[in-house]
This record gives structure tokens, C-alpha cells and sequence, in this order.
């Protein structure tokens, strides 16, 4: 664990601190949602809820896509597998998250032939290296990641790549933060709004949740001044009564997102009518699916998925804990038949799902506490 | 999952418009700038890589300040990660351009 005072910039955190601690109005409770997953590591690792006042609540969002991606479609993914002649290839993220019968590493074990690839335009390399296999690509991630796949598509077009195919499970953000602020039990006073996947999609999808619902949102980056700022931007515009979309992220992010990213993602996919998010149900418009020009390419496609669906464990609360409803620590499985080392659920298995960061942070807690305290 | 680090230009492959070679902490490899064709790129210009492609073009004192930052988050392995992508970019680096 490193620490905020071995930072260069402690002195601007102290100041942010302080900011939000004059800000924030004693007699209100706060309630701010990080949608990324990224957001939600950091602020576990700096140990940043123990630097503001404890009426602000940051309520972790659904935006890890891992965590997010029901079992069924690991299942399906794999069955694709198990046919002769495939290698299947996902990222490191994917490989330890459990189908109805293991997860692709414990497939691994049983002798398919699995491969962590770290871009998609690995996975398309092995399918050159192997023209006699068919090489299978397990996408998954938001607007971030969604572009790179769409490009690695488009080249295995050019080049005729016969042996490659994507199983698509790209999702995008929107729907997402739709779903939380349409889902009744919720009460979300604020978004602290993804960078990365800004940085393709830009500020202006945001803009809705500002004028329609009245929830101001800012784009953050991920150091811990970059979070902290965004708060204070989030206070600010409470105090004044405002509700609008702001780019802390500027260095970054460009408010109209990355043009040539997006041209690519709109000649490869197009919106599916609807989409299963674990734990959150059926969203409409949530995901991507290639489009017919590409369907060569499109694993479901070429190979009869069976479209698994899985219900979780019933004591299992991935649902609650991904809209935020409930903390990691009050789900019944949490740490007890639920371990980072064995995961019942994604949330638990990627670094970035609330549950995983949640449990191998909050211990040290007090380590950075006593850090903290020495430095102001 | 969307973990992108700052990466530093050393080599834009000649003939193949998408490509480059970029460095971190020493270790090299080629990523897809496909994605920034709109912002031509030069030497020596810092991007943030995310899963083997560029995503965009950020000063280099701010791929500084987040080197240092993912450091202190303790994500070197990751970033070695981003970087290396498990062994593939060896053979890409001995199969040149
Ligand atoms: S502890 Fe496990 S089962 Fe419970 S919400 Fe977290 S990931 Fe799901």
C-alpha cells in the first residue's frame, strides 16, 4: 500500500480535503456514485473514503465489465471452446471468473486449450500463426475497450482471416447509469462519470443525466487528486443549486470523445434490442453485436451458442452490491463462502469489482489512517 | 479492466500506418494507433495505451505524474501487463514490422 503523503501533490490533497470538508453541508447526507471500476480501485487503495467527512457516501457503480457479465455467457463462450480445433482467448480479467462448470483457467486444467491474450490484435495474430485452428476471441468491456476489437475486426476482414471470431459481450455505459437511476430502491445524489471510457465516448452522452434527471456528473480521472477534485466539483454545484456534465478529466478526455474510435465501433456494431447484466436484469440498447457486414467474423454467428442462463446463488447479493444498494461487507457470502481466492461472484473476482477492492484494502484501513494523520 | 498507461513513441513503422513502437520503464513494444489516426502522431509524443491500442495523446508531464501514480497504486505488474500483452509482443518485436 503506498501512501497520499508520498505523493508529490499530498499538500493539494490536504487543500481538496479541506474543500469538501467546508463545502459539505454537516446536516445532509451525500451519496455519490462512481460508475468505473477504476474509480472504485483507487478510492479503495488510497483509502480516499477515509479522507472525507463521513455524510459523504461513495456508492460503488456497475461499471466493471467483468463484473457485470452473467455467467451464461462464459458458459456459452466456453461451449464454443470445447468444439474441435478452438483455442479460446480472452484477457487476463476473464480467466478466473466461474461458468456453470468452472471457470476458463479450471477449463485450462482440464486440457481445452485457453490462452490469455492482452490485446485483441493478439488474439488475431494467433489465428494467423494457426491457420488449421479456429481462434475465438471472448470480448468484453465498455466504450473503452469496444473500439479495439472493432478495429482488430476490421482488419481480419481485410486481410481474410477466415479462422477468427468474436464473441461479442461489449457493453456500453449509458444504459447502465440509466438502469441505476430508473431502479426504485435507489438514491444517487451525483455521478462521479468514467474517464477512460470518456475519453472514446466523450461528455455529451452524459448530458441527459444532468438536464433529465437533475444529477450533476463529472468526468474524473483516477489519481487520488483527480477524485478528490471531482467531489469538490460535484459539492459545488449542489451548494449552487446546479446540475450540469464537468471534465475534470480535461488533460485527457476531449468533449466530443475520440471521433475515429467511435467511427469504428459504428461499422462494426450495432445495439442489441436488449441485453442480460448480472444482477441488474434485462437492460434495452445496453450492448453491442456485430453487425451482418461482419457476421463472418461473429462467433454466435458461426457456432450454435445454446444461450445459457444462470441464475446466481440465491444468497449471493452481486445484484444489490453492483447498484449500490448494499456495501460489499453486507452481503451474507462476503468473506465467508465468497473469497477473493474463491469467487461466488464477479464482483469478487476482478480488481475493480466493489468486493475484491473492498476486501483487500479495508484492512488496512487503519495502516493508512495513522499515514494520513501523520502528514496533516 | 479499463486500465490505460501512458506510453512514449520511439518508433513510428514506416509502411504501416497504424503502427508504432512505444516504451515503458524499458520495455518496448508495437501497439495499433488506428484509433488516433486523426492526430498524427510524432516521435517522441506520449499516448495512453489501452489493451495493445492507443487511445489518446497526452502531454508528457501528465504520462509522468501517471507512471508515478500507477506505481504508487501498485499496478507495475499490470502496467509490465499493458506493456509486454503475456509474451505475444516478444515474437512481434523479433518479427519486426
Ligand atoms: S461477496 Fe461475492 S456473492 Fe456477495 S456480492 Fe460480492 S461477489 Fe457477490
Amino acid at each position: 500500500m503506498k501512501f497520499v503523503d508520498e505523493f508529490r501533490d499530498a499538500g493539494v490533497i490536504h487543500k481538496a480535503a479541506d474543500e469538501i470538508r467546508r463545502l459539505a453541508d454537516l446536516g445532509r447526507q451525500y451519496r455519490f456514485m462512481e460508475v468505473c471500476g477504476g474509480h472504485t480501485h483507487a478510492i479503495y487503495r488510497f483509502g480516499l473514503k477515509d479522507i472525507l467527512p463521513p455524510n459523504i457516501d461513495l456508492v460503488h457503480g456497475p461499471g466493471c465489465p467483468v463484473c457485470v457479465l452473467p455467467m451464461g455467457r462464459i458458459d456459452d463462450g466456453l461451449s464454443i471452446a470445447k468444439g474441435p480445433n478452438v483455442i479460446f482467448t480472452a484477457f487476463g480479467d476473464m480467466m478466473r471468473v466461474p461458468g456453470r462448470e468452472g471457470s476458463p483457467l479450471e477449463h485450462k486444467a482440464r486440457g481445452m486449450d485457453v490462452r490469455i491474450v492482452y490485446s485483441p490484435s493478439d488474439a488475431l495474430k494467433l489465428a494467423q500463426k494457426n491457420p488449421d485452428k479456429h481462434v475465438l476471441f471472448f470480448a468484453i468491456g465498455f466504450e473503452t475497450t469496444a473500439p479495439s476489437t472493432a478495429l482488430t475486426l476490421m482488419r481480419a476482414k481485410a486481410l481474410g482471416v477466415t479462422n477468427f471470431s468474436v464473441f461479442c459481450n461489449h457493453v456500453t455505459i449509458i444504459p447502465g447509469i440509466r438502469a441505476i437511476l430508473d431502479s426504485p430502491d435507489m438514491r444517487i445524489d451525483a455521478f462521479i462519470g468514467p474517464g477512460h471510457v470518456s475519453t472514446v465516448i466523450g461528455c455529451r452522452p452524459y448530458e441527459w443525466v444532468a438536464r433529465n434527471e437533475g444529477k450533476p456528473i463529472v468526468v474524473s480521472g483516477f489519481e487520488p487528486v483527480d477524485v478528490l477534485q471531482a467531489v469538490v466539483m460535484l459539492l459545488r454545484q449542489l451548494k449552487a443549486g446546479e446540475a450540469k456534465v464537468e471534465n475534470q478529466y480535461k488533460r485527457v478526455v476531449p468533449w466530443e470523445g475520440n471521433r475515429a474510435a467511435l467511427k469504428a465501433m459504428a461499422e462494426v456494431f450495432e445495439l442489441r434490442s436488449y441485453f442480460e447484466w448480472r444482477g441488474m436484469g434485462f437492460i434495452s440498447q445496453s450492448a453491442l453485436r456485430i453487425r451482418d457486414t461482419y457476421k463472418d467474423w461473429d462467433a454466435e454467428h458461426r457456432f450454435a451458442v445454446p444461450g445459457v442462463r444462470v441464475t446466481d446463488p440465491k444468497a449471493a447479493q452481486c445484484g444489490e452490491v453492483l447498484k449500490g444498494v448494499l456495501k460489499p461487507v453486507q452481503c451474507k457470502l462476503f468473506g465467508k463462502e465468497c473469497t477473493p481466492e474463491r469467487p461466488v461472484g464477479a464482483l469478487m473476482v476482478s480488481s475493480e469489482g466493489s468486493c475484491a477492492a473492498y476486501y483487500n484494502y479495508e484492512h488496512r484501513k487503519h495502516e493508512t489512517l495513522t499515514r494520513i494523520g501523520a502528514a496533516v | 479492466m479499463c486500465l490505460a498507461i501512458p506510453a512514449k513513441i520511439v518508433e513510428l513503422l514506416p509502411g504501416e500506418e497504424s503502427r508504432a513502437l512505444v516504451e515503458v520503464a524499458g520495455v518496448r513494444r508495437h501497439i495499433d494507433t488506428g484509433l488516433l489516426q486523426d492526430e498524427r502522431l510524432q516521435l517522441g509524443d506520449w499516448v495512453l495505451v489501452h489493451v495493445g491500442f492507443a487511445m489518446s495523446k497526452i502531454s508528457e508531464e501528465q504520462a509522468l505524474d501517471q507512471l508515478q501514480t500507477l506505481t504508487m497504486l501498485g499496478e507495475n505488474e499490470a502496467v509490465m501487463q499493458e506493456v509486454k500483452g503475456y509474451g505475444l509482443s516478444d515474437h512481434d518485436r523479433k518479427a519486426g514490422p
